[in-house]
């Protein structure tokens, strides 16, 4: 087997040292009966090869977004990343290392942790970025329960513009924990009015700008209202690349922004892994949850990088940590942080100018196409259509005809009763001839 | 003046009505670098054994248990900035809170200097 | 005459105090931060503006452009190899990390998942769409399944511990369903388990008990029995357990957890000894996370992404999160819709770690079920061949006998000499070794817990130990005094964590001139 490296005489000769009979006799703590007598039920091993041609097999029944036109966004984008970033993120010294808690052989990963964190706190306008989350859905949830610690009451509100699988990812932890959870039904054109819903038992406002209908929501007024009450106001976003054209949340007062960083660095890979950006005022340091990374120096005075803060964290407070989360997205924020650095900030507004003026194309191309509409009043690169019939119908048939329209909010809220919406994304891949191709498939799909 | 200790290795200088708390030389060495000293607000009533603190080193965190129940008429603020003064002077201005006592005959419940010392020993 | 030639003779030994210009030594850069030398007007990304086009973002524009700097290609490429250099690697050496499983992560895997057709596919667009995808998914869950003796599986989680989230919310689930959620509100958990369990139970409202381990680290059914009572929800047990044991009353444990009419949660952290071998099925198990960074093989990333999908028993499988697979047709859907289901909610956005899915699924493929027993016993085989080579200079804290993956030492050996386990650690690292796993389990004194995986060769051991048995002796021969101040050649000596908790420095900051102040 061509990962395993000892011969048959090794192993004999191992055996033969360690003192034992047979291989067995390493095994002998498992009760007899429970040892297994024959081989699970798998194929046997194969080679380079043949798991080549079986994986590709598979993988050529999937429809790539790369190989058609393509407006599926609502939480994962499909973006353009620089060859560079796969290359560097498959070093060796990246890709097979562990978590840094060998410093002093580790200060690639935690510098560049620094440099990650630094970078997101900069692109939110907040004080202090945590070494990253799982995803944005996850941090979402993590950042509930951080409002519970530092405000000390238990009740969240959320927004109806809230992608409806963080409101589930937030709700399954906080039912969980025993917590309440407060969400104002699906909100497409941002109309709600959330601030009269808060109130002094209230512990945090969720508002997700542009919202998962692609609506850009001004902060400011809810973070007035949420600090008046007492109450903290989690920032939401999932599409980081909107932060180089729209205002940064840290600007409208929030206290607590999470966002998902997949679009700059990573790919669509079918929704994971991703990577979660946090971050918050530099007063809640102490009740946030995940891995820091912090500056410092070594015993030669040389300026280094630890992870630190750790007794937040579970390995240390057991049943008393900030949150029970071990691992980072480490290498998914080492992409962020490189195509992020190739970027810089005058190359992250230049290409979010060129998604908003791709989804503002499509938009007056579909202004034209009768019985369809654009519901949004505001839109960064998503905007929400309402169209004549079932939009995951629609879906369908346009797929048929080779285009990834976008995704139907019944397929996000199936029993909202917002079946006739169609959730459509523009980034800076989408050509003309994309969007062509788009119309036309919408004209024939609607046309039958 | 009087001190007592807890078998938590808090300690309690006494004060007519008020005792000054903090945590024991012991148990400060046996922390490692103090970098965090969480505090009760003042005013908050306290029970003998409850959480009144929390202190954390580098790679430790512990609760600190009120020795005796009362309100909390002080705190150490100075800790906040300089938590190392825990280390230097745990028994001095390493000090946590001062409670106000409501019922000095739990101090009768803890240990004098010389059975605090003696515990220790058999600590090992 | 040729006037090229040069002497070549090596000359005097160089100071190893030598102080250069740049603070470089050779192949190792000082680096500086991307915001010492990056620029604000610089990009490495070539864009076209768009033409003429009217906004749509209402009045929240923002001003000017993000604060960050940019880097041209070749700027950032070498500022993140030279970073790369700072790092210790499973590619570059032995990484004997105890219960981190630092296997080698084949590049087969990496190839597979960046396939477009898996790499490249949306987790949104029609299922119509995706059935390659779909299918890998519905494979993986029936060999895992198969592997682990279990019913269904929740594939979601996004990490060991996300996944011991997943599985003790499927127990307090499935315990609201009987009607005992005021009544059965505690958890056990042994006092060796890893934080993340009493963490884990707590997040969700459970109160932890501590079971003590016996003199010899395993958890006693006698003891688990004094700790059950009608108030108890569930064990949470890690087998083969943190101390590197096979738990060998895991049986009439489960038996006595079931009894009591509670769940017995089985932590996977450790399930790469016995896959081929046993199944936590067999053994009663209701819920175990299994790590697909550690037991398959997907890379650990510096710290992630991982994958910590959690299989469960037929008494809690109906409570299994969304989404998950269904029959249909001759294929398999995605069930999103909570409605209509018993599933106590949702761990994550989208249907989790597509990419470590297929790196998983390239791994159990290239070894099958031959080859995943073999990597099994040959893990074990080679935490024995470590433990047999040390055992007379070593002290074990539960005396010599057979260990599974693992192979756990403790620091009385070291009684007397002045040095810590934390001293041997690094001295290991200007051995050219990553540490062992050091001060883990807690309930060990100074412990160090080997796992050399079943990726090392006899050769690779047998230096590992030689070394091991080099730098023992010197510190029994009174010669250990280096070791205080090691590691001598790293990029770092050892680094101030107090200054870093005491004055955190979480990001860069103009205003703050950091303190490298070359």
């Amino acid at each position: 087997m061509r990962y395993l490296p000892l011969t048959q005489q090794e192993r004999a000769d191992m055996l033969a040292r360690i003192g034992v009979a047979g291989i067995d006799d390493l095994f002998a703590d498992i009760p007899k009966e429970k040892l297994l007598t024959a081989l699970p039920d798998l194929p046997r091993r194969k080679s380079e090869m043949e798991v080549e041609r079986l994986m590709g097999a598979l993988a050529a029944r999937n429809v790539a977004a790369g190989g058609v036109p393509f407006f599926c966004g609502a939480g994962a984008y499909k973006h353009h990343i620089p060859a560079s970033v796969d290359h560097i993120i498959q070093r060796s010294e990246f890709l097979t290392s562990y978590t840094p808690y060998q410093p002093e052989i580790a200060q690639g990963t935690l510098q560049y942790l620094f440099e990650f964190q630094t970078q997101v706190a900069r692109l939110t306008q907040m004080d202090v970025a945590n070494a990253s989350m799982y995803d944005g859905s996850t941090g979402c949830a993590e950042a509930v329960l951080m409002a519970h610690r530092v405000t000390r009451r238990r009740k969240a509100i959320v927004s109806g513009g809230l992608h409806p699988h963080y409101v589930e990812t937030t709700r399954t932890v906080s039912d969980m924990a025993g917590d309440a959870l407060v969400a104002l039904p699906p909100d497409v054109r941002a109309s709600e009015d959330i601030i009269a819903a808060i109130d002094k038992d209230t512990s945090c406002v969720v508002v997700q700008t542009p919202d998962v209908f692609g609506n850009l929501r001004d902060l400011a007024p809810i973070a007035a209202a949420c600090q008046a009450q007492g109450a903290l106001l989690i920032a939401v976003f999932t599409e980081a690349v909107s932060l180089g054209l729209v205002k940064p949340p840290g600007a409208m007062g929030a206290d607590i922004v999470v966002g998902e960083g997949q679009s700059i660095g990573n790919a669509l890979n079918f929704g994971g892994p991703y990577v979660g950006l946090f971050a918050t005022r530099d007063k809640y340091v102490r009740q946030m949850p995940g891995r820091l990374a912090g500056e410092t120096v070594d015993a030669r005075g040389q300026r280094g990088f630890v992870l630190t803060l750790s007794t937040r964290e579970q390995h240390i407070r057991r049943e008393k940590a900030t949150s029970n989360i071990c691992t980072n997205s480490g290498l998914c924020a080492l992409a962020f942080t490189i195509h992020m650095t190739l970027l810089g900030g005058r190359g992250l507004a230049e290409l979010a100018r060129v998604n908003h003026a791709n989804a503002v194309k499509l938009a007056e191309a579909l202004a034209r196409v009768p019985n369809v509409e654009v519901v949004n009043r505001s839109f960064f690169n998503e905007f929400t259509l309402r169209t004549p019939g079932e939009a995951a119908t629609l879906v369908e048939k346009m797929a048929a005809r080779g285009v990834l329209a976008g995704v139907p909010v019944s397929r996000l809220a199936p029993n909202a009763g917002l079946d006739d919406l169609l959730i459509v994304a523009n980034t800076e891949i989408n050509t003309d001839d994309d969007r062509a191709a788009f119309v036309a498939a919408l004209q024939g799909a609607l046309a039958r | 003046m009087t001190i007592r200790y807890s078998k938590d290795h808090e300690y309690i200088r006494v004060d007519g009505d008020v005792g000054v708390v903090g945590i024991s030389d012991h148990a400060q060495s046996q922390l490692g670098d103090v970098v965090f000293v969480e505090l009760p607000d003042v005013g908050r009533k306290l029970t003998a054994g409850g959480e009144a603190a929390v202190v954390e080193s580098v790679k430790a965190a512990s609760e600190v248990y009120a020795p005796v129940g009362g309100e909390v008429v002080a705190v150490n603020e100075a800790l906040t900035d300089a938590p190392g003064t825990v280390n230097e002077d745990a028994l001095g201005a390493g000090w946590f809170m001062k409670i106000k006592i409501a019922d000095k005959a739990e101090l009768d419940k803890l240990m004098d200097q010389a059975a605090y010392d003696a515990y220790l020993k058999t600590l090992g | 005459m040729n006037n090229q030639g040069r002497t070549t003779r090596i000359g005097e030994q160089a100071d190893a105090q030598h102080k250069t210009f740049t603070g470089a030594r050779a192949l190792e850069a000082n680096e500086p931060l991307i915001f010492e030398f990056g620029r604000n007007d610089v990009t490495g990304v070539d864009i076209d503006a768009p033409g003429a086009f009217t906004a749509r973002l209402g009045a929240l524009a923002r001003e000017g452009a993000p604060d960050l700097p940019g880097l041209t290609e070749p700027e950032a490429v070498r500022h993140y190899v030279r970073l790369s250099r700072m790092n210790y690697s499973i590619d570059a050496g032995l990484f004997p990390l105890g219960s981190c499983t630092m296997k080698h992560n084949p590049r087969l895997n990496e190839k597979m998942a960046r396939l477009p057709g898996f790499a490249d596919i949306h987790p949104l667009q029609p299922q119509s769409t995706a059935r390659g995808a779909l299918a890998l998914m519905d494979q993986l869950s029936h060999w895992l399944l198969e592997l682990t003796g279990m019913d269904a599986v929740a594939l979601t989680p996004k990490a060991g511990a996300h996944g011991e989230l997943c599985g003790m919310m499927a127990i307090k689930a499935a315990i609201v369903a009987r009607g005992e959620a005021e009544q059965r509100r505690v958890v056990l958990v042994p006092d060796s388990a890893h934080g993340t369990n009493p963490a884990t139970a707590a997040l969700i409202g459970f109160e932890v008990r501590a079971v003590p381990a016996g003199a010899d680290g395993l958890v006693r059914a006698e003891a688990v029995r004094a700790a059950l009572g009608p108030d108890v929800a569930a064990i949470m047990l890690t087998n083969p357990n943190t101390c590197g044991l096979f738990e060998r009353e895991v049986v009439a444990i489960a038996e006595a957890v079931h009894e009591a009419g509670a769940y017995f949660y089985a932590d996977g952290a450790n399930f790469n000894a016995i896959v081929g071998k046993t199944r936590p099925g067999d053994l009663g198990v209701d819920a175990m996370h299994i790590n697909l960074h550690k037991t398959f093989s997907t890379p650990h990333g510096g710290g992630g992404p991982g994958a910590g999908p959690v299989v469960l028993s037929g008494r809690l499988a109906a409570f299994a999160p969304v989404p998950f697979l269904r029959k249909e047709g001759d294929g398999v859907a995605l069930v999103e819709d909570r409605a209509a289901t018993q599933a106590f909610g949702r761990m994550s956005a989208f249907h989790g770690q597509m990419g470590m899915y297929v790196r998983a699924f390239a791994y159990m493929l290239s070894h099958g079920a031959d080859g995943l027993k073999q990597a099994s016993e040959d893990a074990v085989l080679n935490a024995n061949y470590i433990r047999a080579s040390l055992r007379d200079l070593f002290s074990q804290p539960f005396g010599d006998k057979p260990c599974m993956h693992e192979v756990l030492f403790d620091e009385s050996w070291l009684k007397d000499t002045g040095l810590s386990t934390l001293d041997f650690a690094k001295a290991l690292i200007d051995e050219g070794y990553h540490p062992m796993t050091v001060y883990f389990p807690l309930v060990v004194k100074g412990a160090m817990l080997i796992e050399p995986t079943e990726s090392e060769s006899k050769a690779s051991l047998d230096l590992f130990c030689m070394t091991m048995r080099d730098l023992a002796l010197r510190i029994k021969r009174g010669q250990g005094e280096p070791f205080h101040s090691a590691p001598h050649f790293a990029p770092r000596a050892r680094l101030d964590e107090t200054r870093a908790a005491r004055q955190p420095v979480l990001k860069w900051t103009a205003r703050k001139p950091s303190v490298a102040a070359q």
